[in-house]
């Protein structure tokens, strides 16, 4: 088992005739993820890299009996791609597209609460789970299967402390980045619940950063919720107060959102904190061998 | 992007929110003027985006024209938190009763506007919350269905207001909250929202920061940017689709993804040093967008050395390093500095870099380590 996305994905791609959609669509099939087509208003019947493509979700869904669906539609777009999928029978929406405004996200938050399905983003690079499935930005030669569940508001910084636990022989179950902005289909307490219910998850790293409060709320999870051992990280020990350091989500507002809160957070729980991205590797291994 | 206290003023008049009367002054003369025209005692504010100008002597009263331009000519000489004042907002002085608070922001946990009330105005609403939580009312707004009369009838009851007021209260959190969604904001805050000795509200001081994802559809609202008072950089950065804070230290950093961009940072404080920047460089790290970002970090004289850490993924490590090479031969960069690649491809990436003899390591921790020595003469 792992989470969200595994060899039993059948994944359709929302906007496969873009640039990136398309780019990205070619590098999840050669990881051996299950695309079952794509969908472009107006490109209906056309074929994208051996793939039928389709003008609507629901006949998409219809034809491939599709089950998740990824979206890379520009911002302005994308929040009418989201209402689309929810609507259309997938169980699971990952959205990679940043730059949908705030106000947007909050209405298409509360459509998925009301339709009950999953989405994870947007801003985010996407979930893989090692040597099954890729559904996203990130690169699947770096990750390796194994039980380590890695849940992570970053890109890079996550891809940094994958290769680590890689290069260690720490293999992961599935890697999930639920994305940089203020407002996310999922938070790290939903995935965390995910990973803790995961019989091939034997533990967890959690990469933070700056801004919210959603690591408070994941330490308070992890004292009373959670049998599992899991380590930590938050980046932006360093970011000045007030700033949006990259992500939309990432900044220090009326004082409230530093890393340091976040740290004791988890420090008072008991959970390990890194003090640099490399330490992870080294806390997972101490974890293991324990 | 913040918006100046008279520019949110101009919005929330346009929701019916009633404000004192005032307007924009760049001279002292202009203050005069206004001042004049008014025929009341007035207050002359400092227009500036920072909080704190009231404790910095950016906010005064003056009783008549001339110590209107008396006061606005010492504020118009002033710097606040190293930014000069440009411009004073002149409107007449209210008699204040009671000071309340009135806002609406996004709540990131719950997903939803929240509107906040407090009979505690004046203060930083931060600060009611860690002082005086009972004296805060909240109400969660659903984003369909929008702010209902009763809901902020709710929080006029809870904050206490007399019943005669409470129908000029709806109206003005209406106003509010049409405001905050019609113009995408974050934030829109009334602080304080004065009760006169007349029993009248009014608007003391005005506050809107905007979704900056969302001024794609505000045309209007992006025109209203203080160009004056951005910093250079990150203004050219955001030209250029780039994500630049300048900080005050000495090590400069380009690196790709924006949390691996503040790891960096963490690390080079770790191990002693102080970044001058936060630069995302974007996930692929091509050549034109690595010669933009040095050009960019390399003009701010504070920096001694410049440290490189890129994850190379998608894009390999040597085609990172090819790009890194290019950007260095269109720009010019006479300080010491440190590249640092992991990845796909990480030792070709590496082999090419130190054919050019250029310093790489492997690890963020060398790097750190070897920017901090660099920058202080190493």
């Amino acid at each position: 088992m792992s989470i969200l996305v595994d060899k039993n994905t059948r994944l359709l791609v929302q906007g496969i005739t873009g640039r990136e959609g398309g780019f990205h669509t070619r590098r999840m099939i050669g990881y051996g993820t299950n695309v079952v087509g794509g969908v472009t208003p107006g490109k209906g019947g056309a074929e994208a890299y051996g793939l039928p493509v389709f003008d609507a979700m629901k006949e998409a869904v219809a034809i491939t009996g599709a089950n998740t669906s990824i979206i890379y539609v520009p911002a302005p777009f994308a929040p009418d791609a989201l209402y689309e999928a929810a609507d259309s029978g997938v169980a699971l929406i990952v959205c990679i597209t940043e730059g949908i405004p705030i106000l947007d996200m909050m209405r298409v938050k509360r459509q998925l609460d009301i339709s009950g399905v999953r989405l994870i983003g947007p801003n985010s690079p996407g979930v893989i789970t090692p040597g099954e499935c890729k559904v996203g930005i990130m690169p699947g030669d770096i990750h390796t299967p194994g039980s380590v569940g890695v849940v992570s508001r970053s890109g890079t910084l996550t891809y940094e402390v994958v290769n680590e636990l890689t290069l260690r022989g720490l293999g992961q179950s599935t890697v999930v980045g639920i994305g940089g902005d203020p407002i996310l289909g999922s938070n790290l307490v939903d995935i965390l619940r995910l990973f803790e219910a995961d019989s091939a998850t034997e533990m967890v790293v959690l990469i933070g950063e700056i801004g919210g409060s959603d690591e408070e709320r994941a330490a308070e999870f992890i004292t009373h919720h959670m049998t599992k051992p899991a380590v930590s990280f938050v980046a932006g020990r360093s970011a000045p107060p007030g700033k949006r350091m990259g992500h939309a989500g990432a900044i220090i507002s009326g004082g409230r959102g530093t890393a340091g809160e976040k740290i004791r957070a988890f420090e008072e729980v008991g959970l390990p904190v890194a003090r640099h991205p490399s330490e992870v590797a080294e806390l997972v291994a101490k974890t293991v061998t324990k | 992007m913040k918006l100046h206290e008279y520019q949110a003023r101009e919005i929330f008049a346009r929701y019916g929110v009633p404000l004192p009367r005032g307007e924009l002054a760049y001279t002292s003369q202009e203050a005069y003027e206004i001042a004049s025209r008014l025929g009341v005692p007035v207050m002359v504010k400092a227009q500036v985006l920072l909080g704190g100008r009231g404790k910095a002597g950016g906010v005064k009263s003056a009783s008549n024209p001339q110590a209107a331009r008396e006061m606005a000519s010492q504020i118009l000489e002033m710097s606040i938190k190293g930014l000069a004042v440009e411009k004073v907002l002149v409107v007449e002085a209210v008699e204040i009763e009671k000071e309340l608070y009135l806002g609406v922001v996004v709540d990131r946990a719950l997903c939803a506007p929240v509107m906040i009330a407090s009979s505690e105005g004046g203060v930083e609403i931060e600060e009611v919350a860690r002082v005086m939580p009972e004296r805060l009312a909240k109400i969660t707004v659903d984003p369909f269905l929008s702010l209902r009369d009763y809901q902020a009838r709710q929080l006029a009851l809870e904050i206490g207001l007399g019943k005669e007021t409470v129908a000029e209260w709806i109206a003005i959190a209406q106003g509010l909250y049409r405001a905050f969604v019609e113009c995408d904001a974050s934030l829109a805050e009334i602080n304080p929202l004065a009760l006169t000795r007349e029993g009248r509200l009014v608007a003391i001081d005005t506050k809107m920061v905007l979704d900056d994802n969302a001024l794609f559809r505000h045309g209007d609202l992006e025109a209203l940017r203080d160009l004056t008072e951005e910093e250079l950089r990150e203004r050219e950065a955001r030209g250029q689709g780039l994500s630049y804070v300048k900080l005050e230290g000495e090590i400069g950093c380009l690196v790709n993804g924006a949390g691996l961009a503040m790891a960096t940072m963490d690390v080079i404080k770790l191990y002693g040093g102080e970044p001058a920047n936060f630069l995302d460089v974007g996930g692929g790290a091509r050549a034109e967008q690595v010669a933009v970002a040095l050009r960019i970090l390399l003009s701010d004289e504070k920096v001694k050395a410049v440290l490189i850490n890129i994850f190379g993924g998608i894009t390999r490590c040597d085609e990172v390093a090819r790009g890194i090479l290019e950007a260095l031969r269109q720009v010019r960069v006479e300080v010491p500095t440190v590249v640092r690649l992991a990845g796909t491809n990480e030792k070709e990436g590496r082999r090419l870099l130190a054919h050019a003899d250029i310093e790489t390591v492997s690890t963020l921790i060398e790097a750190a380590q070897r920017a901090v020595e660099v920058a202080k003469g190493g």
